[in-house]
């Protein structure tokens, strides 16, 4: 019994010596609140069940050890009672019925695609969040301003998030505020939070994404309004411009970046790089589907393979260092050359019209 | 191998029975194994069909079915497997009435069928690459190859195995071995034709619409 | 080890090594040198040993070759705890480096290292520790229990067993040349795919999951086959034993869901060499297509650990209760549910990549349905006890603190199913608890359950109860240390998998998790411990057919079971068909007919072993080795068809002279 007892006042020791932030159960936003509120709710429901249980598991073989003093209750045949079936299916079933009530209403309530204007008549902020091998980069595309590695919000003001990703998948999470979102590469998936106080919260990706996912760590620093407008001023005395050279740059595989500004982001450079075509050249992934739905660039496209590439280039190795692939090889070269297109991207002829038509050869189509 | 079945009887007191019941009274599980087997395949054809749904429209800017499949060449592929699974029912026919040579034949025939089949698919692959059309040219093609590809691996192991029953038939005749060997084979042969009637309908003829 | 400026070997390629060259083997690391001279110190001296008592003959005639179910259960058991050795070894690495790198501080491992690590250790442990294991107790004790002489194919069985060791080998020779997959245990693209994991470590995972899956799959039809086609005589479905019910119910889910895995990997491995577009970010790849596909094979897969291990808890109980199963029919209905449910809950795993409030609920609630049946299970073990005679011989105290153990992370794993719940929790350590708390406390603790009880049965002595008892001990307790800080760890918001963290308040929860690790190393120990010590004492521990005064019909054989398992066929009247034999005062006949087994053949080890070879050469690109085994082991396989003398009749003299010698029940 002593060594049951040891383990959770051991437990309780460690905490308070630690005397860490329990950010998932102390949250400082509304999200998070609720998804806390849900999380207890939930055991306290399911614990319902679970303490007979516990206290059974233990009893039950005590009480009926094979040398108790009276066993004259041992019932060698008994094996069956409708009415305990009742009941050992009846409990589960009623808790099962009770919790998935809550789940249907709070993963309503707390969709992380459903925006929060509903909560206060603060104008939101939209902040688009973009993960880079390994940091993170956030623009505000309302204040034409960019940050690497730290995520400045005005408390208060629910926050608009929309998540990429320049590789591979990562999550974004602000365990303070509330649950994350993966951010994934080619795709846009959207996240709401908002702060109700201020102050700096430890976040990340929860998501591992290769060598520097480690150091993939940011602060989320919740100010007040002001603050938040001298954080907008400094960020547009210090920082460089995020122009789509910039960008290429940034997204290089870089481990432990530091925290840098963006004092003017390029217009449309989220788009493009949800598109996958910041590079100039490059198809975007919208004109790319919208064309597939037209029925594809037919056998004259065979050729444009490399309008429509874009991991290879951003082969790394094991420690995170970029590595330039040898271009892959056609299996033949193609003797009828009439149906392809010249490899020259000036010389292609789009079937269809372009949305985002990227770097250079934009005034040469539509 | 004497498969005699003893009856359940449920009756008799102990395990052992009369002294003359013969051990290993079960029928053979090889039919019912061989069965689950063709389900797993089965899981997996599924599971290539499923990815041929999600990626089957993305040409990345290439060529879509229409720019690629005739149909006139796939419909004689079909009938040529189509073709086979009769030939080959005809062969089980025959294997049932014990006339060996005839089996054979008619093996034989199934056999080329599956070559004729193999045939046509390694042209049309074969072309597709040529002109850049190959699988890592886009999703869709991806899809594309791993699914008739899977299929046609499927059959090229089912014409391995044709000429290996073969060579067995011609060294020890139509013995019980054999001939769960020959309806196992033939379980094989009809499921991929089945496979391929998917295949057909859901690549070809869907998309050619 | 420090890694500042490191790089990978360059890709080169010679027509004879492939890719492989000097600089792949990784002399420069200290830590895998010593293992390596470690390994290759406990290789010779082995190697030496098994020369010296010239046991290579009859480890190839008697156990190699062997196609009998029960030396195939122990090898798999014996496959099993080999490579607990082994994966648990990255667990200690891992809770150092953790219990290390806080506040700056880098550790010990980089991060290159670190992340082979954990993706080996949770590739080891799911496929060759708990798979292995719960194969090897299906494998061993399900024909006995329905009666049978052995599995409906004996070959594809030996077949099955070597292939899932070539994987393990496969795995284990990545540890000295190359590297081994960085990308989590199941290797989610476009992190896996060709542009990101650029070394030969990914192409270790691909081959050496493909060729131990082959071997699962095989197993898994040979034994739904078995449970259909090899019951004894009168066994109804509805009389067979609940273990055996769950090893009908384990081995559908491995039909259903490996072939999805297989598909998935082979379309990952096209990705991966020959370009093609499935899973990559560009040219129309589509990488949520894999992680959905993935999660079809993997939420089936964690029933498929877990549901024979139901089985064997029932079983166990039952025995030590002295009463038969509380809702025998109720158990098979909850397996069955189970099954089912298994094959629809699979999103709960990424409802973090935005699906949509209505696709997770849906997902959620079908995901805490699963856990009607698995409480009714729990119930009723708890009420066969009710009213019994419950005696704490040791494979009792494994289930009691299993199902203590099993029960919490049970709640911890519904929590996860609630979607806004699992926003915050996904990913993080939290979730790392959960799933050690019911692999560990489900599968594990059974899986020792397991071996206790049966033991007996398998070598006619039982184990060492007071290292027994050590070893459940320190388990038990270095599991609440190790894992109960890293729900706490999930509480803070930690994620899995870092090398290193900033914030050094998480170290002490790091600290005490590293010395659970440590306490469950002195468990594993006493495991060992007791495995020897018990064999060294075997004439003292040695017991009867049936020490534990059993229910179910393995008990009816000898102990260690003859290799014809029953000396004459039996007829099954019932359930709990065993306890009604001893009822009725049965005893074998000997009036012995002769008995139809098959022979041995090591055709199944050869195979495997070109197998292997074959995943070294496709890992390293040696095309010209990888045509000559592929097709070598086509033409094995076909040469071995043409061997029609497979079978054998054991003349009843021979029978005689067995059952004189044995004990009788």
């Amino acid at each position: 019994m002593l060594k049951r007892l040891k383990l959770p006042l051991m437990l309780l020791a460690a905490v308070s010596l630690a005397g860490c932030q329990y950010d998932v159960l102390v949250p400082k936003g509304w999200v998070g609140a609720e998804q806390r509120d849900l999380l207890i709710i939930s055991t306290l429901l399911m614990l319902i069940v679970i303490i007979p249980v516990l206290v059974m598991a233990v009893y039950f073989p005590i009480k009926y050890r094979a040398d108790r003093e009276d066993t004259s209750d041992y019932t060698p045949e008994w094996s069956h009672s409708t009415k305990l079936e009742i009941w050992v299916w009846g409990v589960p079933i009623a808790i099962v019925v009770a919790l998935g009530w809550f789940t249907a209403v709070y993963t309503h309530r707390l969709d992380p695609y459903r925006s929060l204007e509903h909560l206060t008549d603060a104008q939101p902020l939209e902040v688009q969040a973009v993960s880079l091998d390994w940091k993170w980069l956030f623009i505000y595309p309302e204040l034409g301003v960019a940050s690497v590695n730290e995520l400045a919000i005005p408390e208060g003001r629910p926050i608009n998030i929309s998540l990429s990703s320049s590789t591979v998948m990562n999550t974004f999470w602000v365990p303070a505020l509330g649950g994350m979102i993966y951010s994934m590469t080619g795709m846009e998936t959207k996240l709401h939070l908002i702060a109700d106080e201020t102050g700096t919260f430890a976040s990340r990706s929860g998501h591992y994404s290769g060598p520097g996912f480690d150091k993939m760590v940011f602060n989320t620093e919740s100010m007040t309004a002001t603050d938040f407008d001298s954080w907008v001023a400094k960020v547009r005395a210090e920082g460089d411009d995020l122009s789509a050279e910039a960008y290429l740059q940034l997204e290089k595989p870089v481990i432990d970046a530091p925290i840098s500004y963006y004092a003017s982001v390029d217009d449309g450079l989220f788009d493009r790089i949800v598109g996958m075509c910041v590079e100039a050249g490059k198809v975007c992934m919208a004109d790319m589907m919208m064309q597939d739905k037209m029925g594809g660039g037919g056998l004259a496209g065979i050729g444009d393979k490399d309008l429509y590439e874009y991991d290879r280039q951003r082969s790394i190795d094991g420690f995170g260092n970029p590595l330039d692939l040898p271009a892959p090889q056609l299996h033949s070269e193609p003797d009828d050359t009439q149906h392809m297109s010249a490899l020259d991207p000036a010389q292609r002829d789009y079937p269809f019209d372009m949305k985002y038509v990227c770097g250079q050869t934009e005034e040469k189509t539509i | 191998m004497t498969m005699i079945d003893t009856p359940v009887t449920g009756k008799v007191e102990g395990p052992a029975g009369p002294a003359h019941h013969p051990d290993h009274h079960h029928e053979s599980p090889t039919p019912i194994g061989f069965w689950i087997y063709l389900m797993s395949d089965c899981i997996i054809f599924g599971c290539l069909f499923a990815v041929y749904a999600v990626l089957g429209g993305n040409y990345a800017g290439g060529p879509a079915p229409k720019d690629l499949f005739e149909p006139g060449f796939v419909a004689i592929e079909t009938a040529l497997l189509l073709i086979s699974s009769v030939t080959f029912g005809i062969a089980m026919l025959q294997a049932q009435k014990q006339k060996l040579d005839a089996t054979i034949t008619w093996l034989l025939v199934t056999g080329l069928f599956g070559l004729g089949f193999i045939g046509m698919e390694l042209y049309e692959f074969h072309h597709l690459i040529h002109i850049g059309a190959g699988p890592d040219r886009s999703g869709f093609l991806s899809a594309f190859f791993a699914l008739v590809g899977t299929h046609g691996l499927h059959v090229t192991g089912g014409i391995i195995w044709l000429g290996t029953l073969i060579v067995q038939l011609k060294m020890h005749g139509l013995i019980e071995a054999n001939m769960r060997r020959l309806s196992t084979l033939s379980m094989f042969w009809h499921f991929l034709d089945l496979v391929w009637i998917g295949v057909f309908s859901f690549v070809y003829l869907v998309r050619l619409v | 080890m420090a890694t500042e400026g490191a790089t990978q070997p360059a890709e080169t390629f010679s027509p004879i090594f492939g890719r492989l060259t000097l600089d792949w083997i990784p002399y420069h690391e200290p830590i895998l040198v010593a293992t390596f001279a470690g390994v290759a110190l406990g290789g010779l001296i082995f190697l030496a040993l098994m020369t010296y008592f010239k046991a290579w003959g009859p480890l190839w005639t008697n156990w190699v070759t062997s196609i009998d179910h029960k030396k195939i259960g122990i090898m798999y058991m014996v496959l099993g705890f080999v490579m607990m050795v082994r994966g648990f070894a990255d667990a200690l690495m891992m809770r150092a480096q953790q219990a290390l790198a806080a506040g700056g501080a880098e550790g010990y491992l980089p991060p290159h290292h670190f992340d082979q690590v954990f993706t080996a250790h949770g590739v080891i442990m799911i496929f060759f520790v708990a798979m292995p294991f719960v194969t090897g107790i299906m494998n061993y004790v399900m024909p006995m229990q329905i009666g049978a002489r052995d599995v409906a194919f004996p070959f594809l069985n030996n077949f099955s067993f070597w292939m899932t060791v070539a994987g393990a080998l496969l795995i284990n020779i990545s540890l000295f040349i190359g590297e081994f997959a960085r990308v989590g245990w199941l290797a989610f693209p476009p992190l896996s795919g060709p542009s990101f994991s650029t070394g030969p470590g990914m192409d270790y995972y691909l081959w050496a999951l493909q060729i131990a899956g082959i071997g699962t799959t095989l197993s898994g039809i040979n034994l739904v086959a078995t449970i259909f086609k090899m019951r004894a005589r009168g066994m109804k479905l509805f009389d067979m034993p609940v273990f055996t019910w769950t090893a009908l119910c384990t081995n559908v889910l491995i039909v259903a869901a490996f072939p999805v895995l297989t598909a998935t990997l082979a379309l990952l491995t096209m990705d991966r060499y020959l370009g093609t577009h499935f899973f990559t970010n560009d040219l129309g790849g589509n990488a949520m297509m894999y992680v959905n596909l993935i999660w079809i094979w993997g939420h089936p897969e964690v029933y498929i650990l877990i549901l024979p291990i139901f089985g064997v808890f029932s079983e166990i109980v039952a025995t030590f209760s002295g009463k038969p199963l509380f809702g025998y029919k109720t158990m098979v209905w909850a397996t069955a549910c189970i099954m089912v449910l298994s094959f629809v809950v699979w999103l709960h795993h990424f409802f973090t990549m935005g699906s949509g409030a209505n696709v997770n609920t849906f997902f959620g609630i079908t995901t805490m349905i699963i856990a009607v049946p698995t409480g009714v299970k729990i119930f009723n073990w708890l009420f066969t006890m009710y009213n019994g005679r419950v005696r704490f011989e040791l494979p009792m105290l494994w289930v009691i603190g299993s199902i203590v153990t099993f029960t919490i992370g049970g709640m911890t794993g519904v929590l996860l199913a609630v979607p806004p719940v699992d926003f915050q929790l996904h990913n993080s350590l939290f979730l790392i608890a959960h799933f050690h708390n019911v692999i560990i406390g489900g599968v594990v603790f059974g899986v020792y359950a397991a071996v206790a009880y049966w033991w007996p049965k398998a070598f006619g002595f039982k184990l060492h109860d007071g290292w027994g008892k050590a070893s459940f001990w320190f388990w038990f307790v270095g599991f609440y240390f190790a894992f109960m800080p890293l729900y706490a760890l999930g509480l803070i918001g930690a994620t899995r998998r870092v090398a290193s963290y900033s914030d050094p308040a998480w170290q002490p929860y790091f600290i005490t998790a590293a010395f659970g690790a440590l306490l469950i190393a002195a468990g594993i120990a006493c495991t060992f411990i007791c495995f020897g010590y018990s064999i060294y004492k075997r004439k003292s521990l040695a017991v009867g057919n049936d020490p534990w005064d059993a229910r179910t019909l393995e008990w009816a054989t000898q102990s260690p079971p003859q290799y014809y398992n029953f000396p004459q066929e039996i007829t099954v009247h019932g359930r709990d068909e065993f306890w009604e034999m001893k009822r009725r005062g049965f005893t074998f006949s000997t009036l012995y007919t002769p008995i139809h087994m098959p022979k041995y053949t090591g055709m199944g080890a050869i195979i495997s072993a070109v197998c292997l070879v074959f995943g070294f050469a496709m890992v390293w690109y040696m095309w010209w080795l990888a045509i000559i085994t592929f097709l070598a082991a086509i033409g094995l396989g076909i040469a071995h068809t043409f061997n029609y003398n497979r079978d054998y009749y054991v003349p009843t003299d021979e029978i005689a002279e067995i059952e004189g010698k044995g004990a009788s029940v």
